[in-house]
């Protein structure tokens, strides 16, 4: 089954695929490597940069919540997609990761949510400036409301605009 | 006080949809026990021994007539008939129904109040002196900042996922009515070098299992700093507090282990990219804030004492249970809700509502809540005090407690929390039984008992003068006793005295730290003082010298 997720406020199926995916022979990646992006940890990243480097196609990196945004910052250039994962319900890092990656490091590209992201999760998400959630397929239909749970906010916008930009559409 | 706009209104309605649809989605099975339990502590909804238990935020405890009156009218329709009062000037029912707790946030929405954070791992309730405003010697009135803080920490979105509780205390005195050092962060209003508003920061204070004593993270921060130099603090800790253990995530240990001169480092060099880019507090935002708290039409009244010529009940009643005023002819006065056959902290929805009527007619409409555990008329005209007394004797709100021993804090306890390894109402009162001679509750003067029923420590047992912690040993309910602790500007962590003791010894263990007290003290020396001077041999040697059960 290709993997669906929550894009821009959109139910996309994912044009990205994780190494460990493009193992399976009947995967996107597989058959479309370059027009399928490729999805490193941050381990697979640092462990053969020129490698990665040197093949066709894009590259995404996810950050586990113990790494520093600021390890990762000297490669955005070469990055389409960076994720952060969330280990469960209760993790809390990967929204300070994301407001950091918009902020201080300017990233434009796709900031993606992985591991355990639920729709209760989607509005301090996107404030926080991510812009795609890897859901459970269950729930990606309806969670797309969840972006407006709240019509107003206390905190001066600090989302780069795409939480207003998810409700409007 | 502080009224709502679209903004608070919007937002508060929207909670109260955004819950209903959780429970909802809970009640169907979408979502699992656990996938719920993360949202709802968020909505201060605990499931505890008996039945769910709602806390209701009261931000810096301060409270209308109309708003207590609706939480009289919540504990007579969803509850029993009663709320309990926490040292973090909130309000919690015991008995609700899951089902129900949509409908009370919906009526609490319509009195401008909610239940928002008022549990789970996020920024709490913000707290304050309860005589804010009205007390003498106070720098200023620290409630703007409250409110300031409290809308900055709602729903703030890097912020809600913490790696543990975080609670926030502001005060604007001399004197910490509002036990700011054992806070995760204490916000004190200062003056600099040359006057100049702002203030002094400081983190990693706590209770529960390792109770540790605050430390300044910032001797002085200019005011208009304030929330960047928080979320500064804020992201050092939501990155490195540890997320593997429970018991060690509190801001507290991140503190301790870094020291607080890397902590420090740490959060100064997060502020420094920050402080340019964050919410910066201006000069207009605290002047519309000002004018929330502005002082109530106080009338140009003679300062007169009006106890004169009175009964010695109402003497004794204005004496501890009323506080000076800064402006001549009033007077602060205390409810006690700590009546000897009462839990302390609870409240009847009748009592709530007489109260609610008498802060109408006596103190502006406003009624407040104490770290104590009591409730306040902030602004009552000394004439009227004997009127006021009156009133509420009749309704078993006149206990002339207010600072004794009997004016205890203490947790729910056994009875109702599901944390608990002992009983802490049943302790209160077998205390209130064996002390019920005012002239001696008087003769020991001021004397802060607090207790908590496990080491979570919510009855706060480590800065009591005297603490007693609940402890289950081999199935039976046991207390160990500090002596020592204080909670105020001069905080300090209580002694543990020695091996605990069974709960029937509990009163005499206290008569006895009691005569050794009356035996050292000098003139005008407070039981805390003394335990300061002489150490806790002499008090250890009494309680353990003979069986206690003698």
């Amino acid at each position: 089954m290709p993997r669906r997720l929550l894009r821009d406020g959109r139910v996309v199926i994912d044009d990205w695929a994780y190494l460990a995916e493009t193992e399976d022979a009947g995967s996107a990646a597989v058959r479309d490597p370059v027009a399928t992006g490729l999805i490193l940890t941050f381990d697979q990243w640092l462990a053969d940069k020129a490698k990665w480097l040197g093949t066709a196609g894009r590259l995404g990196v996810v950050l586990s919540p113990a790494h520093k945004v600021e390890q990762l910052a000297p490669d955005l250039a070469h990055l389409q997609l960076i994720g952060a994962e969330f280990s469960g319900p209760s993790e809390g890092r990967g929204y300070t990761q994301g407001r950091l990656l918009r902020e201080r490091y300017g990233w434009n590209g796709e900031l993606r949510a992985v591991g355990y992201v639920r729709r209760d999760q989607l509005f301090f998400l996107a404030r926080c400036g991510f812009n795609s959630f890897e859901l459970p397929d269950s729930e990606i239909d309806s969670a797309g409301s969840a972006f407006s749970t709240f019509s107003a906010e206390y905190q001066p916008s600090n989302d780069a605009g795409l939480a207003l930009k998810l409700q409007r559409r | 006080m502080y009224r709502y706009d679209l903004t608070d209104r919007t937002l508060v309605r929207e909670r109260v949809a955004q819950f209903r649809d959780q429970t909802r989605r809970f009640l169907a099975g979408s979502l699992s026990e656990e996938e719920f339990r993360h949202l709802r502590l968020r909505n201060g909804l605990y499931i505890q021994r008996h039945a769910p238990m709602l806390r209701v935020a009261i931000p810096y405890g301060l409270l209308s007539s109309t708003q207590l009156r609706m939480l009289a009218g919540i504990a007579r329709r969803y509850d029993r008939g009663y709320g309990h009062f926490t040292t973090r000037q909130n309000i919690q029912y015991n008995w609700p129904k899951l089902e129900t707790v949509p409908d009370i946030l919906a009526d609490l929405a319509e009195v401008e109040m909610h239940a928002i954070q008022t549990s789970g791992n996020c920024i709490r309730n913000i707290t304050s002196d309860h005589l804010a405003g009205v007390t003498l010697h106070e720098l200023e009135d620290p409630r703007p900042w409250c409110e300031i803080i409290r809308q900055w920490s709602s729903f703030h979105p890097e912020f809600t996922y913490l790696p543990r509780k975080f609670k926030i205390a502001v005060t604007g005195a001399p004197q910490d009515r509002a036990a700011s050092l054992v806070h995760d962060v204490g916000v004190h209003i200062v003056r600099g070098p040359n006057g100049e508003p702002g203030f002094e920061i400081l983190a990693g204070g706590g209770l529960g299992r390792t109770p540790i004593i605050g430390q300044v993270v910032r001797e002085f921060l200019p005011r208009e700093h304030l929330l960047t130099y928080l979320e500064a603090i804020l992201r050092v800790y939501n990155l490195e507090g540890r997320r593997d253990n429970l018991t060690k995530a509190r801001i507290k240990i991140l503190v301790r282990s870094l020291g607080i001169e890397e902590f420090t480092r740490r959060v100064e060099a997060e502020w420094e990219l920050l402080r340019d880019q964050g919410p910066r507090v201006d000069e207009a935002q605290i002047a519309r804030m000002r004018g929330f708290f502005n002082p109530p039409a106080y009338l140009k009244l003679p300062n007169c004492e009006p106890d004169l010529g009175k009964e010695t009940a109402f003497r004794a009643w204005y004496r501890y249970n009323t506080a000076a005023h800064k402006v001549p002819g009033y007077r602060a006065v205390f409810i006690s809700l700590k009546k000897p056959d009462m839990p302390p902290g609870d409240a009847t929805d009748a009592q709530m509502e007489l109260i609610a009527d008498l802060a109408d007619r006596h103190s502006f409409g406003e009624v407040r809540v104490t770290h104590t555990q009591n409730l306040l008329l902030a602004d009552v005209e000394q004439s009227k005090a004997y009127e006021l007394w009156q009133a509420l004797a009749g309704a078993g709100l006149a206990t002339p407690n207010i600072g004794t021993l009997t004016d205890m804090i203490c947790c729910p306890g056994l009875d109702f929390c599901s944390l608990a390894n002992a009983g802490s109402i049943d302790v209160a009162k077998l205390i209130n039984d064996r002390f019920d001679d005012y002239d001696y509750l008087y003769d020991l003067g001021e004397l802060e008992v607090k207790m908590s029923g496990c080491m979570n420590a919510c009855g706060h047992h480590h800065v009591g003068h005297i603490g007693i912690l609940g402890v289950d040993k081999g199935g039976q309910e046991w207390y160990q006793i500090t002596i020592g602790g204080a909670a105020g500007a001069d905080a300090s962590l209580g002694t543990v005295i020695g091996p605990s003791v069974a709960k029937a010894d509990v009163p005499e263990t206290i008569a006895r730290l009691l005569a050794v007290y009356v035996d050292h003290r000098q003139p005008d020396e407070r039981f805390l003082d003394t335990v300061r001077r002489i150490g806790v041999k002499p008090f250890k040697e009494r309680v353990y010298a003979a069986p206690a059960a003698a």
